[in-house]
């Protein structure tokens, strides 16, 4: 080894070190835009495996379900059914299972506190817990052995010892008992209790047809799409109208991760521009430094350092920066997922998750490499420059491009110092594109992520019901969460109000103030082809504005319901698709004339008028009155007028002034502006570097520039006018990218989510905010080149006319 | 008898803790002299030149020029005092290589807010009177040294400045640019302009100077007029 040395050690260390600390604007870029990065690409790939990871485990280990299809035992027989396990596309299948739904039901147990009711329940006869599809695990207790037993599914009540409790069913023909003698799961939820199947007539009511379950695998299942096809293969191979329902793994799986599904693409999305900011600021600024080291390269060539030698030294100088913002981004990146994380393990009720260590490993090697590959061909210039050349290049700064724009710019009438520094840009076009694309991806940051929180906002608003109203009323029997009296996770019976329900609609219509009023109660019922209970909405009055339609029309009548996105998916239906809604044994035929978002009950909810279901049975009447009230009314005292009113009849009204926001728009909003903020800092950044190499280079022209007169502010104006144009670029180009990234993101997010999104929500846009936004590229270019501006103004000047 | 253009009063001027560059020096020109400041490395003749262009500031002292306290101006009252009241000329000609002859001409009065008609019409006056007006449009570096310093000059001129300031202003030049340099000196010193420069160049100092001063350590050792080149604006002799 030579004395100069062939590692870091010795002078290339001693060069390296303090090529690394004397341009510390470089060395501050390089570690905040790789740190950007970094910490995008750790949070997005974090949360992505995170989200996926423990369903697609229990879906392989169980051999899970890709559709769990219901048959009427009328339209089919069990032996043409249990064939259907061997249509084309069908890999596996278990079954057929004949099942019933049954409600009204009661559970007696210490571990929920005595008797509660039981939602509807969808039961399916199985002798045995394995096969090749749906091999359910056993929580605790044993299969069933014989009549009069049951296991329960662990997704009715949870992780609760129910093992020894007795489900009653008292409407039911011979009152029927069954007793718990296990608990198992099913990651896609087949059904919610299991029995022998000599047990399901048994716990059929009176009239009901017999029913079938088969369970399929196929071979292509990976989208919706897939997943109707192959359903619609099974259809045709049975008689019309045998199968009555399906149930895709796709909503098990959507449950499963929508707690941080959403947020992973908008983080590729930060992830991705971070990157390409990254690897164009780490080549601009390497470049820049080799620029502005050409006699320091010539220096060191003659004294003796080799082009490997000199390829070393400025990959280092570009790596050591670059591996201190790599570490903090990926401790940045962790301590960013870790509340994201929290909620996705109260979801499961698992043990706290953190990033998975190889996601952490590779984001450090990946990142490394980019920096690595990115310098490499600045660094290997250097290495080539010949020592002469070097040092004559180093001398004389050189000139000759730009002339022409600057004669142009000369002749404009603008400012003296305002044209020459418009003109500078053309002196160094690649660093100029260079910059600009930094300043372009700010912009593009700031566009994005302005549309994101805006439609975050509106989502928000879109799925707060109580946020859209001035003014709630409850009924005296009930409150805020009481409007369905249920029990279980999915709720069950219903206690009607005392009040009466119609006196306080006619109260709230009279009362001086009012605008609209809707009324709202909300039931468990079953619905055909969705297994357990669904959540029925029953609306009246002015209730057209409670959800935003994404498609088809709000219902005009009773039969008709509007469902959101994921109920469409999941039943694989559509608008103008009818479904039966089943009430105490009751089927009511309801049309779904349009799709509403709405993301709670995973989507599943059904929302029709309130006629619909009390044409059938009176009792069911709104629990619950959301009030707009006209411009100009005071809301505390149409609040107290109104309960003057509802009080003798049993109503309460409460202004709904306070509007908490979800924990989770807060965590979101917080998450957008952090990278936001790193992404702009990281291109203001970009533009302080690139107004400080071009400072430097310049410094004796500016020494020139002040010796024949130009004053601070000139000297300010001129500085920040070379990087105006730059930022105005990035504005022109910024703006429309951020909002074709905004309008790409949104549905992607909305489908993780399971449900399109409406037009209002993907419109963020206006004029003047695209005009405002266009600026902020300017803001950020000015803002970046405003120190190096102050470095100028404030360099002696006769210093700056000694510096060659 | 009229307040002397440059006065420099007891002025000193140290770098760090080193000797001082400039030590307790008074000095006074007048109206239409051409003063040449002479001496060796080191002897501060350039310091007492930057201090008088407020591009550096006494330690002691105070510098006055038009009765202006130079030494007590801001970034910005210097900037204003260079472009409005003196003109430099550099040994290396500090033109800006991106910018034509003209343009660099006319800058100084661009920067002071000269419309551009008029700033081009001066700029073109001062071209044709230096006789470089056929390379108005060149880029400096395709001009001799004795062209490049004439546009210098240009730029120092295109202002009126009451005083030109000149920093070895045949330093960089051949023997023939350098002559040349020295007679355009000298016609305008005789055509009113007053005059400061700090060279080596003996030649330049006796033909173009109306009074020599030659330091030695930062302090006057001799002021001395010299008889054989009189201006017509007389001057303290």
């Amino acid at each position: 080894m030579s004395r100069i040395g062939f590692g870091f050690g010795g002078a290339l260390g001693r060069v390296v070190r303090a090529g690394v600390g004397r341009r510390r604007v470089q060395t501050l870029v390089l570690v905040l835009s790789t740190m950007m990065a970094v910490t995008s690409a750790v949070l997005a790939i974090g949360l992505l495996a995170a989200s996926r990871a423990p369903f697609d485990h229990a879906f392989s280990g169980q051999h899970g379900a890709h559709l769990a299809a219901q048959f009427d035992g009328t339209k089919a027989t069990s032996t043409q059914i249990a064939a259907t396990g061997h249509a084309a596309g069908v890999t596996a299948a278990s079954g057929p299972y004949p099942t019933v739904t049954v409600d009204q039901g009661h559970v007696n147990s210490t571990a929920l506190g005595g008797d509660v009711g039981l939602p509807p329940m969808s039961i399916a006869g199985r002798a045995d817990p394995g096969g090749p599809v749906d091999d359910l695990t056993l929580l605790d207790g044993h299969w069933v052995t014989g009549p009069g037993q049951a296991v329960l599914s662990a997704d009715v009540f949870g992780p609760n010892q129910l093992v020894g409790a007795v489900l009653s069913f008292p409407q039911l023909p011979g009152s029927p008992n069954l007793t718990i003698v296990g608990v198992a799961q099913s990651v896609t939820g087949t059904a919610d209790a299991w029995v022998e199947p000599a047990e399901v007539p048994a716990l059929r009511a009176a009239g009901a047809a017999p029913t079938f379950q088969m369970l399929y695998r196929f071979a292509s299942a990976g989208t919706d799409a897939q997943i109707v096809a192959d359903r619609g293969t099974l259809a045709d191979a049975l008689p019309a109208g045998a199968l009555t329902g399906s149930l895709s793994y796709l909503n098990a799986k959507l449950s499963a991760e929508s707690s941080t599904a959403p947020i992973v693409p908008f983080m590729v999305a930060f992830g991705v521009l971070g990157l390409v900011m990254s690897v164009l600021i780490v080549g601009n600024v390497v470049s820049g430094s080799v620029g502005a080291s050409l006699r320091r390269i010539g220096i060191l060539k003659a004294l003796g350092f080799t082009p490997s030698q000199v390829v070393r030294a400025y990959l280092a100088q570009a790596l050591i920066p670059s591996a201190v913002g790599i570490g903090l981004g990926v401790v940045l990146g962790n301590v960013l997922a870790v509340p994201l994380l929290r909620r996705e393990d109260e979801v499961f009720g698992t043990p706290p998750q953190v990033v998975a260590p190889w996601i952490d490993v590779a984001a450090v090697c990946a990142a490394l490499v980019i920096v690595a590959a990115t310098a490499f061909a600045p660094a290997l210039r250097a290495g080539r420059l010949r020592a002469v050349d070097a040092i004559a290049m180093g001398r004389t700064p050189r000139a000759g491009r730009g002339r022409f724009a600057r004669r142009v710019l000369g002749r404009l009438p603008l400012p003296r110092a305002v044209g020459l520094g418009l003109g500078s840009p053309f002196t160094r076009p690649a660093r100029t594109l260079a910059v600009a694309a930094a300043v372009v991806f700010g912009a593009t940051a700031v566009t994005f992520a302005f549309g994101l929180a805006t439609s975050l906002q509106r989502v928000h608003a879109g799925i707060s019901r109580d946020g859209s109203a001035d003014v709630n009323v409850f009924l005296s029997d009930g409150g805020p969460d009481s409007g369905t009296t249920t029990v279980g996770p999915k709720g069950g019976g219903t206690a009607p109000a005392a009040a009466d329900s119609a006196a306080v609609a006619a109260a709230i219509a009279a009362q001086p103030g009012t605008r609209s009023w809707s009324g709202v109660s909300r039931y468990e019922l079953t619905v055909s082809g969705v297994s357990g209970a669904t959540s029925v909405q029953l609306l009246e009055g002015d209730s057209s504005n409670r959800y935003e339609l994404i498609s088809g029309s709000w219902f005009t009548g009773p039969g008709q319901a509007v469902v959101p996105t994921r109920f469409l998916e999941v039943t694989g239906t559509r608008i103008g698709s009818t479904i039966t809604l089943t009430d105490k044994g009751t089927a009511i035929p309801v049309r779904i004339v349009g799709e509403v978002f709405d993301t709670s009950d995973q989507g599943m909810d059904v929302v029709t008028d309130l006629r619909t279901v009390s044409a059938v049975d009176p009792a069911k009447q709104s629990h619950e009155f959301d009030v707009m009230l006209k411009p100009g009314t005071g809301h505390a005292a149409y609040v107290s007028a109104l309960n003057n009113v509802l009080d003798p009849i049993g109503g309460h009204a409460q202004d709904n002034a306070i509007r908490s926001k979800d924990a989770i728009f807060v965590l979101l909003d917080g998450m957008i502006a952090i990278l936001t903020g790193l992404l702009v800092v990281v291109a203001a950044l970009a533009v302080l570097n690139t107004a400080v190499l071009e400072t430097r280079e310049r410094i004796h022209d500016l020494g020139v520039y002040k010796a024949v007169g130009m004053t601070l502010r000139q000297t300010i104006a001129m500085v920040l006018s070379s990087m105006a144009p730059i930022g105005l670029l990035a504005g022109i180009v910024g703006v429309p990218v951020g909002i074709a990234l905004h309008d790409y993101v949104l549905p992607v997010m909305g489908h993780a989510a399971g449900t399109n999104l409406p037009h209002s929500i993907l419109t963020v846009y206006s004029g003047v905010e695209t005009v405002l936004l266009g600026l902020g590229g300017l803001a950020i270019a000015l803002g970046g080149a405003m120190l190096p501006a102050s470095w100028a103004a404030a360099t002696r000047t006769a210093a700056a006319l000694r510096t060659e | 008898m009229d307040a002397p253009l440059i006065e420099l009063r007891q002025v000193s001027k140290r770098y760090d803790d080193g000797p001082p560059a400039v030590d307790d020096l008074s000095l006074s020109v007048e109206r239409g002299e051409a003063v040449a400041i002479l001496g060796p490395s080191g002897s501060g003749k350039s310091t007492v030149l930057n201090m008088i262009a407020g591009l550096d500031r006494p330690t002691a002292g105070s510098v006055l020029v038009e009765g202006l306290r130079v030494d007590g101006l801001g970034e910005s009252g210097s900037a204003k005092y260079r472009r409005d009241r003196i003109g430099m000329v550099f040994q290396f000609f500090n033109l800006l290589d991106d910018l034509t002859v003209a343009d660099n001409v006319m800058l100084p009065a661009q920067l002071s807010g000269m419309p551009r008609a008029r700033a081009r019409a001066r700029a073109a006056e001062l071209l044709e009177t230096l006789g470089i007006d056929r390379h108005a449009h060149a880029y400096p570096g395709r001009l001799s040294g004795g062209e490049r310093q004439r546009v210098a000059v240009a730029r120092a001129l295109i202002n009126r400045p009451a005083l030109l300031l000149a920093d070895e202003p045949t330093g960089a030049l051949d023997t023939a640019s350098g002559r040349d340099v020295r007679e355009l000196l000298s016609e305008l010193n005789q055509d009113g302009q007053t005059i400061l420069l700090v060279t080596h160049d003996i030649q330049l100092a006796e033909s173009c100077a109306t009074r020599t001063i030659r330091l030695v350590d930062g302090r006057i050792a001799s002021d001395s007029a010299v008889p054989s080149v009189a201006g017509p604006a007389g001057g303290a002799r």
